[in-house]
């Protein structure tokens, strides 16, 4: 992964923005930005982020690339869409987010123990390798993540909810023990295999493209 | 019209008979109003109740008709006689719509009407059909100065009416900035980016054109006359000069970019690698689509940064406080232009601003084009081996940024090239003629660096046509934004207000348009806006006038000059019908045939004044036509109640306004005078620019004919007022009748 960093760095030794056009879904759009500000006064958790969208464009723009991938910001979005729905420019800005969270992941970039980041990373697993979400595991591994002793912490403070889970049969201990899959795990994995072929075509294209 | 006959028409539709009693208007019309035939009818305004009164027009020689219904405002139309005189006693609008309909009430509302129908026959007595003054002739030539897109736009425009044109320009070719531009911004379809300007093509249609006589390297030496007959005096470089005479004039002298060099902590005049975007597009066009070479050592631009709003929008001294407007489209298509070339471009804005229906979609190409944009505040430009430093605040990262660049083009703003504003000239001659070097010195500074004389006018009130602000001609803006401060000279293009070429072409149509019915309105004897159409014009007394020159001062469009035996003279073509000389008279011997001391002053002695111990004072309103009466009819058509004790007479122009009016009143007993105006000073509303202005100040004067009087000085009180006050004015009637019911009766009342 740092390697790929490496060689994005000295590919794009100049330009950030041409960088984000090339490699990062939806990219193209950033330069189209006229920095109106309207989808951070939109977002819900704009108060939250380190550099709102706004800011985000702009700092792209303006090469700042470590800045950029390395910060939590694009993390925070949670694809509520209202800033795809406000941006007088039709900028698909959700997109663009995502976008660059998973491109700064691909690089290695991302920051440690981000919980967006670990969740997502942590759904992931659990998905494709089963081809269901174990959510016993899921809850679980997300509140062990930061080591056994806080985990043990936050699953005390979330006996009663665990607690209620199991009693209306929302949560089966027995996951536990392996839990359920779906019918044909390989036909998942191939499925996967095949749309990870399609994702570095695209991005290929996106390359060609520009 | 030797003898004088009456016909008062009263109607009793819309509930005017529900709310009043009409046979007793009639016999206030007969008996007090003398007319001769007084007639009711329960539907004035239908083809029945007009076909009546012109039977009486034709058969009983009724010459002065007295409409007493709906506000003068309303049904023009059906009230519309030949060769007879019309007064409309508004007792819609005016009385039963602003008036409860009680018990209480009726007596004062009836009084109120009965009083309408007196003033509309006092003032039928002193009307007069306008007749003609004889000087109107047709001429279809119209003048245009200046030779770029504004004025070329305006000659062939004139051309395609059928008119012939006299297009003078001082340089050595047409074309203007416009043949100086490499492309230009498009008028339609932003996304298809620069476009070519196409500046020879009208060059080329212009030399085409018969009807279109081209004069360069020509300036106009003398224009006098007025609309319909100036005669212009053109002198050529040479020293050889010709005359020509037209019927209007188009002044489309354009503009000059503020100068860069005033600029130096933006490295104006520093560097030949800091140019303002006239100098950048001049360099464009020498390269031709291939690189762009810098100035300095020749070497092709790889970066250049635009910094906008470069000495304007600033209120710093010196600087321009306006926004010129077309300066970001222009820096969008030269940054274009850069990265056609292959070069990165970067634009550096506050607030960028991309007026115009393709505004937005070029600011979009130029975006997909790869331009940079940034907001920033640029702080310094330096120039250092080789690059153009420029420091600058992030405005959206809050952080001091550097961008190093090969070149620096700097956005700065339009100065218009108008000639001097001719008020400031006049003050400067007469300060210089009583040796007040102050002043002098004051006024020569506000001159400075101001361009010659455009139109070398042989007016009364100076050379030129006025300025309003930062040196742009003066217009009414929201309402006739054509029409300059002197008829039948229409100012086009950006020495009007910073524009760009779309807005200057569109522009020029409109002036050429106003330029041909100025023509044509002169040959008929018609005012220009905002009384267009009217055929009345100032007359005088001669024997009464004693050469005091206010009217030729005052008149706020500069229509009347002296003879040579100082008398005024008034140019009916030049005009406005504002009656602001009337106002101004001293002696009262200025008048129109429609409107003149007498037709006002009769009205207001016409009301029935009850004594001092009957507890109805009376309120004299003498309110605009333009906004304060309209707003006065709308107050009535939203049944906003006002005082039943004021009686409103309209107004030409508050400027119109002579004191003898207050005079009269308060010598006839009325308890307190009300002017409505429009808004005055620079973001004037008042449709004869300065009427209002005028007014306010003759009042401010009124106090010592108050205190000779012994009365309060509140009595008499001047409103600005706009046209939507449809709420407040209604209030500022009923606070004064409140007021008066305070301080008490008049003591004048017989």
């Amino acid at each position: 992964m740092t390697q790929m960093n490496q060689a994005m760095i000295e590919k794009y030794r100049s330009s950030f923005l041409k960088e984000v056009e090339t490699n990062v879904e939806e990219g193209h759009w950033v330069k189209m930005c006229m920095q109106c500000g309207v989808c951070s006064g939109s977002c819900p958790l704009g108060p939250h982020w380190e550099h709102p969208p706004q800011e985000i464009f702009m700092m792209i723009r303006a090469n700042k690339r470590d800045e950029v991938l390395k910060s939590s910001s694009m993390w925070f979005c949670t694809s509520c869409y209202n800033c795809i729905a406000r941006c007088p420019r039709g900028l698909p800005i959700t997109h663009i987010m995502h976008g660059l969270a998973s491109y700064s992941k691909k690089l290695g970039l991302a920051p440690k123990s981000q919980p967006t980041e670990s969740f997502g990373q942590i759904f992931w697993n659990s998905i494709a390798s089963n081809g269901r979400v174990n959510e016993l595991k899921i809850g679980l591994a997300l509140q062990f993540k930061d080591g056994f002793g806080q985990g043990v912490k936050n699953a005390m403070a979330q006996k009663d909810l665990g607690m209620a889970m199991m009693k209306t049969k929302r949560m089966n201990p027995m996951e536990f023990f392996g839990g359920h899959t779906c019918k044909d795990k390989s036909g998942i994995a191939r499925m996967l295999k095949k749309a990870q072929e399609v994702e570095d075509q695209h991005i290929a294209n996106y390359g060609a493209g520009k | 019209m030797a003898d004088m006959k009456i016909g008062a028409y009263i109607c009793k539709g819309c509930g005017i008979a529900e709310r009043l009693d009409t046979k007793s208007l009639v016999s206030v019309a007969t008996r007090d109003g003398k007319a001769a035939i007084g007639r009711e009818h329960d539907f004035l305004c239908n083809a029945d109740g007009v076909a009546m009164i012109q039977q009486d027009i034709d058969g009983e020689g009724v010459n002065r008709v007295v409409i007493v219904g709906c506000s003068r405002r309303a049904k023009t139309e059906a009230f519309s006689f030949e060769g007879v005189t019309l007064s409309r006693a508004n007792l819609r609008e005016g009385v039963i719509w602003v008036r409860p309909d009680t018990d209480e009430a009726r007596e004062t509302t009836q009084e109120m009407a009965e009083d309408y129908v007196r003033m509309a026959c006092a003032e039928a007595k002193f009307l007069k059909v306008p007749e003609s003054s004889g000087e109107q002739g047709l001429l279809r030539r119209i003048m245009v100065v200046g030779g770029g897109v504004s004025g070329m736009t305006a000659a062939l425009e004139a051309a395609k009416a059928g008119y012939e044109v006299v297009l003078v320009e001082k340089a050595g070719q047409l074309g203007g900035v416009a043949a100086q531009m490499y492309k230009r911004v498009p008028a339609k379809n932003g996304r298809q980016g620069p476009v070519d300007p196409e500046v020879e093509k009208m060059v080329h249609a212009i030399e085409s054109l018969p009807s279109i006589k081209v004069h360069l390297n020509t300036t106009v030496a003398k224009t006098s006359g007025a609309p319909g007959r100036f005669k212009v005096e053109l002198a050529t470089e040479s020293g050889s000069s010709s005359e020509a005479e037209v019927g209007a004039i188009v002044q489309a002298t354009g503009f000059v970019p503020y100068d860069i060099n005033k600029l130096p902590e933006l490295g104006g005049g520093k560097s030949p690698d800091v140019v303002d975007q006239l100098g950048f597009e001049m360099l464009a066009k020498a390269a031709n689509g291939g690189p762009i070479k810098r100035p300095s050592d020749g070497k092709e631009v790889g970066n250049v940064v635009f910094v906008q709003c470069a000495g304007q929008r600033s209120e710093a001294p010196g600087h321009l406080p306006y926004c010129s407007g077309h300066c970001c489209t222009t820096s969008i298509k030269q940054a274009m232009y850069v990265k056609a070339a292959g070069g990165d471009a970067t634009v550096l804005f506050d607030d960028l601003r991309t007026p115009g229906a393709t505004g937005e979609d070029f600011y979009r190409a130029g975006q997909e084009a790869g331009v940079t944009f940034s907001k920033g505040q640029v702080s310094s430009v330096e120039v250092a081996g080789g690059e153009v430093k420029v420091s600058f605040k992030d405005l959206i990262l809050n952080e001091e940024a550097v961008d190093n660049a090969d070149m620096v083009v700097l956005a700065t703003g339009m100065v218009p090239m108008s000639g001097p504003d001719p008020y400031l000239m006049l003050d400067l001659e007469s300060a210089r003629g009583q040796n007040d070097t102050a002043r002098v010195a004051d006024l020569e500074a506000q001159l400075e660096g101001g361009f010659p004389s455009v139109l070398n006018l042989d007016y009364r009130q100076g050379t030129d046509v006025p300025h309003l602000k930062h040196g742009f001609t003066d217009s009414h803006f929201i309402c006739f934004p054509y029409e300059s401060r002197r008829t039948g000279v229409y100012t086009a293009g950006p020495v009007r207000r910073p524009m760009d070429m779309a807005q200057a072409m569109e522009d020029a149509t409109g002036a050429a348009l106003k330029a041909i019915q100025a023509c044509e309105n002169a040959a008929l004897g018609r005012a220009a806006h905002p009384r267009s159409g009217d055929l009345s014009f100032p007359k005088f007394r001669m024997e009464g006038c004693t050469q005091c020159k206010r009217c030729t001062v005052e008149c706020p469009f500069g229509a009347i000059n002296e003879d040579e035996k100082r008398y005024p003279l008034f140019n009916e073509a030049r005009c406005r019908r504002c009656g602001t000389c009337m106002g101004a008279c001293p002696v009262r011997v200025i008048s129109f045939e429609n409107y003149s001391v007498e037709t006002v002053g009769q009205q207001l002695k016409a009301v029935d004044m009850p004594d001092e111990f009957s507890e109805k004072p009376r309120l004299l309103v003498l309110a605009c036509e333009n906004d304060a009466y309209p707003a006065l009819d709308m107050a009535g058509m939203t049944h906003q109640e006002y005082s039943a004790y004021v009686r409103v007479i309209p107004v030409r122009c508050l400027g119109s306004v002579n004191t003898i009016w207050i005079t009269d009143a308060l010598n006839s007993g009325y308890d307190g005078v009300m002017l409505m105006g429009c808004q005055k000073g620079d973001n004037y509303q008042c449709h004869f620019v300065k009427g209002s202005e005028m007014a306010h100040y003759r009042m401010s004067k009124i106090d010592d004919t108050l205190s000779q009087l012994n009365l309060e000085k509140e009595r008499v009180q001047t409103f600005e007022v706009s046209i939507t006050d449809i709420e407040r004015i209604p209030k500022i009637i009923n606070d004064m009748a409140e007021l008066i019911g305070q301080i008490g009766m008049s003591p004048f009342k017989f």
